[in-house]
């Protein structure tokens, strides 16, 4: 009975969490423009989807500022994450790591508009008239920025569980401290790197909330798209769009789930070695 | 033999607590020196002070002559065997060994030569494009003692190498070292707190306790005449009996006068006397030196260890004869099986055996394996 219980439990939990999904993708592939009956199967809204202009460019720029962001921060995530191991006052240590995760806790409304204030105290100071001419680079310091964290939480429990045994090899071995990182701590951090990188690139991807207040009218971006639609009345090309997005991101979590479950079993395979 | 290596007054504390008090030690070219020493005695500091990746607070490094405290390690000439190896995971066993020589830019010819000169002279031939993370733990110590020697280091830095082997794989790698060490005819520099592994590997041994260096000398000479308690105790099993020096070659323990062979002390002064449990024989008791009553006996193979009361004082015997618990018997001890030592801080700490346990032993190795 009691097992019955669970199983009745955990589908109903499902059920709530998949069925609106399920719902927008079937009826994406729906002939009329109807959301209320279902009449038949068709592409015909995919087939709008793609015939938008407006879409495709929403696209492009998404893709480019998660591309762009997600690297920036991987790039400082990382030296960052190498700073905060190297130093030796564990006050500090504690100080700087609770400040770098200060984007990440608080909540995007207040990043955003805090992002929103600064880009206008710069445009005063700097006597920018125009808010699109630093458009661009302002949505990639406010991605850069939430995106950070992510990269630095992935990436320090790497850099703690290797310690400096391998740099100190590396050092003793005639390499300068900038070639002991490059040629020995990176290849052996890179499955963090990665992880952070595209933990990133998601928090880019599906960022709403920041971008609204900071995105320029000139750069949008696929959520500000599909935002400023559902002002007026939904037609299921939306419904494409959502479906194309959850679709890729689950074949992204799919792909990075594989990888680490892979790592996974070879560790354990190793550890399993050792024991021997 | 000229100086390789000369530390002169180093000192270094962590956190206000000194971990070296003033080493002052010089390395001869081409010599097989071990730094011995309990856990947190500095042995494994020092070593890093060599290599590089420790400073000094005080104190200056010598090394053919110039000072090199300032010299980062990637620009010194000594390469280290680390103690859990740190072989780097990302590569195979040929490229391990060929990275130092990329990193000197040595052409890929030279490269190929050098690091298949090194696999045949540890053994590996045929593992080259074998992960590392595959071998063995004996394999991964041979690759590491490779990678340190194929850029022809003057010195080699060996922090308790084979901490990590079992006990068999361990004799055999002490020989290998040891071959190796002549046949190239570098010097190593190795740390160790296995006692018997410095014994049997060193021309010189350095035994250090509390930061600071107790005695300098062959394993011969530290074993026949240690300087302290701490070193007589350490090296090897020891009696160390307080005594008094009556005049030279006369020295009282026990309550019974003995021959000796040492001199140079003050008329009646205090001293500690070793007598190592091998050189005591089991006579019977109206023909010993002294007498007492057996209180335990083990079987350890080639010899039993007979824990013998005498007046309170519990010696360590080790004898081939067996005698029975609670059995009287008396002990006999020649003359140069005496070892007169001055009275230091160490007095009276070791040497008693009266707490003596066989696990308390391996429990305090396990404790030692554990220092960085």
């Amino acid at each position: 009975m009691k097992k019955y219980a669970s199983r009745i439990y955990l589908c109903l939990i499902f059920a709530i969490l998949y069925i609106p999904l399920v719902t927008v993708i079937l009826f994406s592939f729906n002939a009329t423009e109807s959301t209320a009956e279902f009449s038949g199967f068709s592409l015909y809204w995919y087939s709008e989807l793609f015939k938008s202009e407006e879409a495709w460019i929403a696209l492009r720029n998404t893709l480019i500022l998660a591309v762009s962001a997600s690297l920036i921060a991987t790039v400082i995530g990382t030296a960052a994450a190498e700073g905060i191991y190297k130093m030796r006052s564990k006050i500090c240590k504690t100080a700087i790591t609770s400040v770098t995760n200060i984007p990440m806790m608080n909540p995007d409304i207040v990043t955003g508009m805090s992002m929103m204030l600064f880009f206008a105290a710069v445009m005063s100071i700097f006597k920018i008239a125009d808010y699109n001419k630093i458009g661009f680079v302002a949505m990639l310091i406010s991605h850069t920025t939430f995106c950070l964290p992510y990269v630095i939480l992935s990436v320090l429990p790497r850099i703690n569980e290797l310690g400096n045994s391998l740099s100190d090899a590396a050092l003793d071995l005639g390499c300068t401290p900038l070639q002991a990182f490059f040629k020995v701590k990176l290849p052996n951090i890179m499955p963090g790197v990665v992880s952070g990188m595209v933990m990133a690139f998601t928090m880019s991807l599906d960022d709403f909330v920041i971008s609204y207040f900071v995105g320029p009218t000139n750069f949008q971006t696929l959520p500000l798209l599909i935002y400023s639609m559902t002002k007026k009345t939904v037609k299921p090309d939306m419904y494409a769009l959502s479906t194309i997005i959850i679709i890729s991101v689950f074949v992204l979590l799919i792909i990075s789930n594989m990888k680490s479950t892979k790592r996974l079993s070879a560790n354990q395979k190793k550890k399993g070695a050792k024991t021997k | 033999m000229a100086k390789l290596i000369e530390l002169k007054g180093i000192t270094k504390s962590y956190d206000g607590e000194v971990i070296l008090n003033s080493i002052n030690l010089y390395i001869r070219d081409g010599e097989f020196i071990t730094l011995l020493g309990p856990s947190g005695c500095g042995k494994t500091t020092t070593l890093r002070i060599i290599g590089g990746f420790e400073t000094a607070d005080e104190g200056e490094l010598y090394f053919d002559g110039t000072e090199i405290s300032d010299v980062p390690p990637h620009k010194r000439q000594v390469n280290t065997v680390f103690q859990k190896y740190a072989l780097f995971p990302h590569l195979n066993v040929y490229e391990n060994i060929a990275f130092p020589l990329r990193m000197k830019k040595i052409s890929e010819e030279d490269i190929k030569k050098r690091v298949t000169e090194m696999l045949k002279m540890v053994a590996l031939v045929g593992f080259e494009n074998k992960s590392v993370s595959t071998l063995s733990g004996g394999q991964q110590q041979r690759v590491a003692i490779a990678r340190a020697l194929v850029s022809h280091p003057k010195v080699l830095l060996l922090d308790e190498p084979l901490g990590a082997l079992d006990l068999k794989l361990r004799k055999d790698m002490q020989n290998e070292l040891k071959t190796i060490q002549k046949a190239i005819g570098i010097t190593f520099i190795y740390v160790t707190h296995d006692q018997e592994e410095a014994l049997s590997m060193s021309d010189t041994i350095v035994v250090m306790a509390d930061g600071e260096i107790q005695q300098i000398g062959t394993p011969t000479d530290i074993y026949n005449e240690p300087k302290n308690a701490f070193v007589a105790d350490f090296i090897g099993e020891s009696n160390i009996v307080d005594g008094i020096m009556l005049e030279d070659k006369k020295v009282r323990m026990s309550g019974h006068t003995f021959d000796c062979l040492d001199g140079g002390y003050d008329k009646n002064e205090p001293v500690d006397v070793v007598v190592r449990p091998e050189d005591v024989d089991v006579v019977k008791p109206e023909n010993g030196m002294l007498t007492g009553i057996v209180s335990s006996v083990t079987f350890k193979g080639v010899h039993y260890e007979i824990i013998v009361d005498i007046k309170g004082f519990k010696w360590m015997i080790q004898s081939t004869d067996y005698v029975a618990p609670d059995e009287k018997i008396g002990l006999f001890i020649e003359p140069d099986a005496i070892h007169v030592m001055k009275k230091s801080k160490y007095s009276g700490k070791f040497g008693d055996y009266s707490s003596f346990s066989d696990e308390l032993d391996t429990l305090s190795d396990a404790d030692t394996a554990e220092e960085f």
